[in-house]
């Protein structure tokens, strides 16, 4: 083994886009992609505790099996809120909008994404959109459950469905640009020498990421207003009254919420692949596997909704082709798992706050996509479909998949975002706090779930209370987890530690400029000699022999 | 609830869910198994190659097209397992036998009214007998429900406008829960009951305890006089300028369109809510459309009286008759009164 | 360290933004963008044209019934009307990229003014389905719908026929507002044309301008047959 060199880095720039300009006009009308980026950051933070919020009321509620703490009605739009909020204003836009604004231009080498002026209208239609969602929870809420199903949210609820589908409509928008913006700086902004094969896997996934934003959220957009305009003018696309189909609303909308699943998770898959790479020091194992597989999910990812409808009605024979489609889905997961983890194997691991979320992530997304399997197979997910067992699945992966790689990648590139370090300390102690109270608070879901507990009850018979209790339990510890990070990344930004060019000694673009970066992110147009993750000349890449920890025995190798 | 000795699982009381038992099995044991395996080698490597130096660089590795394959063909196979493992317990159960008791299930918000065959009614409660099939026909007056009894595994959405079906076959007596599991509205978690599983015995006794109420088929006989069906479809449903109904359900009907289909609960509704969608080979497009005029439940009394017209010699409609319920007329002329 | 931030580049055309290199990669850009978000707009359009789909074959003679009273004259000088203003609009690029500036503020100026007869032919269009009541549901108070000005073929119910009307206006009605919205954004250019912005250098708005337009007509390319054309053979007994 031999020592790492430290890359020529141009000194420091005193001038970064931190300090570039002054003033709250300088922030709100600009078009660097790094301040849109932290735009982003703040009013998503924002939305995930005003999320957190719900969850909070809704394990409370929960505690006890009688109903006693909230009114159904009030406790309907809790969980409906929850979910709205976390879905379309924090998971959907989490990476790609704060980390994947922030970081695409700069892991290819350009100077900002290719429509400066779109990406700023993005954060302000994402803006709009939320206030518009705000204005419905305050003037008196929305209880349709964040998937809106026809006909109850058409014709029975007494709420504000449409001012709260309207939020969703416009935020769509935010992310279709997003999506859009993301595409063409990949295809035509990568600087010299930057060739398809050499991105970050990061860019992969955030590619495939765009294409999933840019053909599903149309869809929901279209279904969203429909729906609006049929509860406004009491006309039936939807409503069976009229002679509608409800079960056409479901396909319309899990054609892009079960890919929109693939949007929160796949930015998450990228950022693990930077965390597992860099953090043992090691070229991601199988990288073509790796970025194929990621766009392999996003296609198979749009033929496979109607494994949300297995119960409600739809013919046996479209149920085993979608259940045949799941299965199939679940393989590209399967090869990104085996590779991270054969990229481990004889590397420099070291435990820094975001290789123990990288790590973190692996176990519950195998967990999460496992549990998926569990729902793509027809018999079973007869009797859990519904259930807390769905509930459970889903959070594995979206707060164990997304929200961790989140985290994970938040914290890896902090020194680059915010010019400081973060406490380690404190980041290795909130990490282990918030794998515990995660998996403490939706393990029990599985076994309720089984059970037999339906979700989205509000009352329920007794014999399940042990399970909520537990549930509870974990979420406090995993809310109190989460306050750790909130409170001392904050705190870093004034009195932490200033931060090297490259404090991890990485070899990617983002870490060869300043940190904080200049606005044009490089002083010079970079030219890129290198492969992704090159931490060692390519002539000393060894093949494959015997990987122990697998038992598995290798005779030779092809790729490279 | 549980009495099986494996944990978490809950009671088994039906004739599938033993077998979804087993598959669910061997999902977690597959689960259990990668989950242990991926996170047991990660903690290995993550030991054994720990970073002993900060600046150290391991040797890189290159990919291996030969482990590529293998771990992708490997969970594959696994994974068609799984999916044909479970394709098959869902597709058998997707058919209801024929010679299933039917009982009629409306969901509103927020209740499950029920009614036998033989005309008994019961709200948010579910009788039935130890080891006879039933079928479950759905449907709702509002917004969407769900049928769901977890004991005996079963689970079906409940549509308004829209006839679904399940069946089970119950194996143990005792009371078991009765959730709707698709959330309609305020009250939903209390859309909820129990399925009564009851000896054979006790059953028919509950029965003729609860005798005395019109069953379905006569109420929809009346229904069938009332709408003026018989002007074309016939006194008896021996047909005239509208197809004979006779022997109709599970036969196959050849359409104008040149396709053809075989009747079912979901074709009669059509076809009495919107007729001209599919109208049988040599007939005109001429019947009326009764939507809005027959609510789910009388859609449910009109089917069940054409299931009761059966062929002469063939036996009449379903159903264990109790003695004292109306029998579903096989000659419907001699159903009671009122005509 | 802070003016080596501002870097010369190499081609140095005003209309050159700070962040591409140069013109090429610049248009490159553009030109890839406006494919990509005409692909969103397919998809757009494709939940209507499913749930049409969908209804359609559901309820054959009620849609045969309410397509036969729109205006197949009106439809079919509209579609005439758009298809002639995707000449003119190729026309105005091409102009762009060869120089002729005239031309260009010509065939522009066309465009706009086939794009407005459109809306107006099709403002007519609604007007008569607001006199005959077709307008669905209850989107003008105190005028519910009513499909009794409709000859309704054998086995259409009025109830289907409300929900062509409903997928009529959805479907029209989005185009419309693609096709306002397509006219401001050319009269934009309009205006920057005629102060002679592009030539043989520098069009790509105009080019990613009429890709849109395009766009919008071939929507309506298919709007046409499947809103319009669709019962005439019933009529005649099929």
């Amino acid at each position: 083994m031999k020592a790492i060199e430290t890359f020529q880095l141009p000194s420091a720039a005193k001038v970064n886009y931190i300090n570039a300009e002054y003033g709250l006009k300088s922030w709100l009308l600009t078009k660097d992609h790094k301040r849109i980026a932290l735009l982003y950051l703040g009013s998503i933070s924002f939305f995930f505790f005003l999320g957190g919020l719900y969850a909070m009321f809704i394990r409370l509620e929960l505690l006890t099996p009688q109903g006693d703490l909230l009114s159904s009605a009030t406790y309907n739009k809790v969980f409906t809120q929850h979910g709205i909020i976390m879905v379309f204003f924090f998971l959907i836009p989490s990476i790609p909008a704060t980390l994947g604004n922030f970081l695409v231009p700069m892991m290819i080498g350009a100077k900002d994404l290719a429509f400066p002026r779109i990406n700023l209208l993005s954060w302000y239609i994402y803006l709009l959109g939320g206030f518009i969602t705000i204005y419905a929870l305050l003037a008196g809420g929305v209880d349709t459950g964040w998937t809106f199903y026809a006909p109850y949210s058409t014709t029975f609820s007494n709420s504000y469905v449409i001012a709260a589908g309207l939020g969703i409509f416009v935020s769509g928008f935010s992310s279709i640009l997003t999506g859009l913006n993301f595409i063409v700086t990949i295809h035509t902004m990568r600087a010299p020498g930057m060739t398809w094969f050499r991105l970050p896997l990061f860019i992969w996934a955030h590619y495939a990421t765009s294409l999933v934003m840019v053909l599903g959220t149309p869809v929901i957009a279209i279904t969203i207003l429909l729906l609006a305009f049929e509860r406004l003018a009491h006309v039936g696309i939807f409503d069976p009254a009229a002679g509608g189909d409800p079960v056409l609303f479901q396909h319309l909308f899990w054609f892009y919420s079960h890919p929109a699943v693939y949007i929160m998770v796949l930015p998450s898959m990228g950022v693990v692949s930077e965390l597992i790479a860099n953090f043992s020091r090691k070229n991601v194992f199988g990288y073509k596997f790796v970025a194929f597989s990621s766009l392999a999910i996003a296609v198979f990812g749009f033929l496979v909704w109607g494994h949300h409808l297995f119960v409600a009605s739809q013919s046996v024979y479209a149920g085993m082709i979608f259940s045949f489609l799941s299965f199939a889905v679940a393989i590209p997961s399967a090869i990104k798992v085996f590779n991270w983890t054969a990229t481990l194997y004889k590397g420099s691991i070291s435990y820094d706050t975001p290789m123990l979320y990288a790590l973190g992530f692996i176990g519950l997304f195998t967990i999460g996509g496992m549990t998926g399997l569990f729902l793509a197979s027809l018999a079973v997910d007869v009797h859990v479909s519904d259930t807390y067992f769905i509930v459970a699945h889903f959070h594995y992966i979206m707060v164990g998949g997304a929200l961790f790689g989140y985290l994970g990648g938040l914290h890896y590139w902090w020194p680059k975002i915010s010019g400081r370090m973060y406490p380690e300390g404190w980041g290795r102690f909130s990490a282990l706090v918030i794998f515990v109270g995660f998996n403490l608070t939706f393990m029990p879901q599985f076994i309720a779930g089984y059970l037999g507990m339906p979700r989205r009850y509000h009352a329920y018979p007794p014999e399940f209370q042990v399970f909520n209790v537990l549930s509870s339990a974990g979420a406090s510890i995993l809310g109190f987890g989460l306050l750790i990070p909130a409170i001392y990344l904050v705190w870093s930004m004034r009195y932490g530690k200033h931060a090297e060019a490259n404090p991890w000694h990485l070899p990617g673009l983002e870490w060869r400029t300043a940190s904080p970066p200049p606005t044009e992110n490089f002083l010079v147009t970079p030219v890129v000699t290198w492969e992704a993750y090159e931490f060692a000349p390519p002539e000393e890449m060894q093949v494959v022999g015997k990987l122990k920890g697998e038992g598995l025995e290798v005779a030779d190798v092809s790729e490279k | 609830m549980q009495t099986s000795w494996i944990p978490f699982i809950p009671e088994s009381a039906s004739t599938v869910s033993s077998k979804v038992d087993a598959l669910y099995f061997y999902l977690s044991g597959v689960t259990l198994f990668f989950t242990l395996l991926i996170s047991g080698t990660i903690i290995f490597f993550v030991i054994k190659y720990r970073r002993r130096s900060p600046f150290e660089i391991p040797q890189p590795i290159a990919g291996s097209h030969k482990l590529e394959t293998m771990w992708s063909v490997i969970p594959f196979i696994i994974a068609m397992s799984m999916f044909a493992w479970g394709a098959q317990i869902y597709f058998e159960n997707s058919r209801p036998p024929k010679n299933a008791n039917e009982i009629y299930v409306v969901g509103k918000q927020w209740m499950w009214k029920i009614q036998h065959s033989t005309g008994q009614r019961e709200i948010n409660e579910l009788h039935v007998p130890v080891g006879r099939k039933i079928k479950l026909i759905m449907t709702a007056e509002d917004t969407i429900h769900d049928f769901f009894i977890p004991a005996f595994r079963i689970k079906a959405d409940v549509l308004p406008g829209k006839y679904t079906t399940q069946w089970f076959e119950a194996t143990k007596a005792g009371t078991y829960h009765l959730f709707c599991a698709e959330y309609c509205g305020m009250n939903h978690s209390g859309m909820i009951g129990s399925v009564i599983v009851m000896q054979p015995s006790e059953f028919d006794n509950w029965l003729s305890g609860n005798a005395g109420q019109q069953s379905p088929a006569v109420a929809g006989q009346q229904l069938y006089q009332s709408l003026g069906c018989i002007t074309c479809h016939g006194a008896n449903g021996e047909g005239g300028r509208g197809p004979g109904l006779v022997g109709l359900f599970g036969r196959k009907v050849d359409l104008t369109n040149g396709q053809s289909l075989t009747a079912d609960e979901s074709y009669v509704r059509e076809s009495i809510e919107n007729p001209q969608a599919k109208i049988v080979m040599g007939f005109g497009p001429i019947m009326p459309t009764f939507q809005g005029q027959v609510t789910p439940e009388q859609l449910i009394q009109l089917m069940s009286f054409i299931k009761s017209l059966q062929v002469t010699g063939a036996p009449a409609a379903t159903a264990p008759s109790p003695k004292s319920a109306p029998t579903p007329a096989s000659a419907p002329t001699a159903a009671p009164n009122r005509q | 360290m802070a003016d080596s931030v501002a870097i010369k580049h190499e081609a140095s055309h005003p209309a050159l933004q700070h962040h591409f290199e140069n013109l090429e990669q610049q248009r490159e850009a553009a030109s890839l963008g406006m494919w990509v978000f005409l692909v969103t707009e397919i998809m757009f359009f494709g939940g209507m044209f499913f749930a049409y789909t969908l209804y359609r074959t559901k309820y054959p003679a009620a849609f045969a019934s309410a397509s036969n009273h729109l205006s197949l004259p009106l439809g079919a000088i509209n579609t005439a009307v758009l298809i002639f203003s995707s000449f003119t609009m190729a026309m105005a690029v091409y102009s762009a990229q060869t120089g002729k500036r005239r031309n260009q503020v010509v065939c522009l100026a066309l465009t706009i003014l086939l794009g407005v007869t459109f809306l107006g032919i099709k403002a007519v269009e609604y007007h008569d389905k607001y006199v005959d009541h077709l307008i669905p549901g209850r989107l003008i108070p105190g005028r519910p719908f009513s499909a009794s000005d409709v000859h309704l073929l054998p086995g259409a119910a009025p109830q289907n026929v409300e929900m062509f009307y409903w997928i009529y206006f959805a479907m029209t009605g989005m185009h419309a507002v693609h096709m306002i919205i397509g006219v401001g954004l050319l009269s934009v250019i309009l205006f920057f044309a005629a102060r002679g912005k592009y030539g043989p250098e520098y069009h790509n708005p105009v080019e990613i301008s009429g890709l849109y337009w395009h766009f919008v007509d071939i929507i309506w390319i298919f709007l046409f047959p499947l809103l319009y054309l669709l019962g005439r053979h019933l009529e005649h007994g099929g």
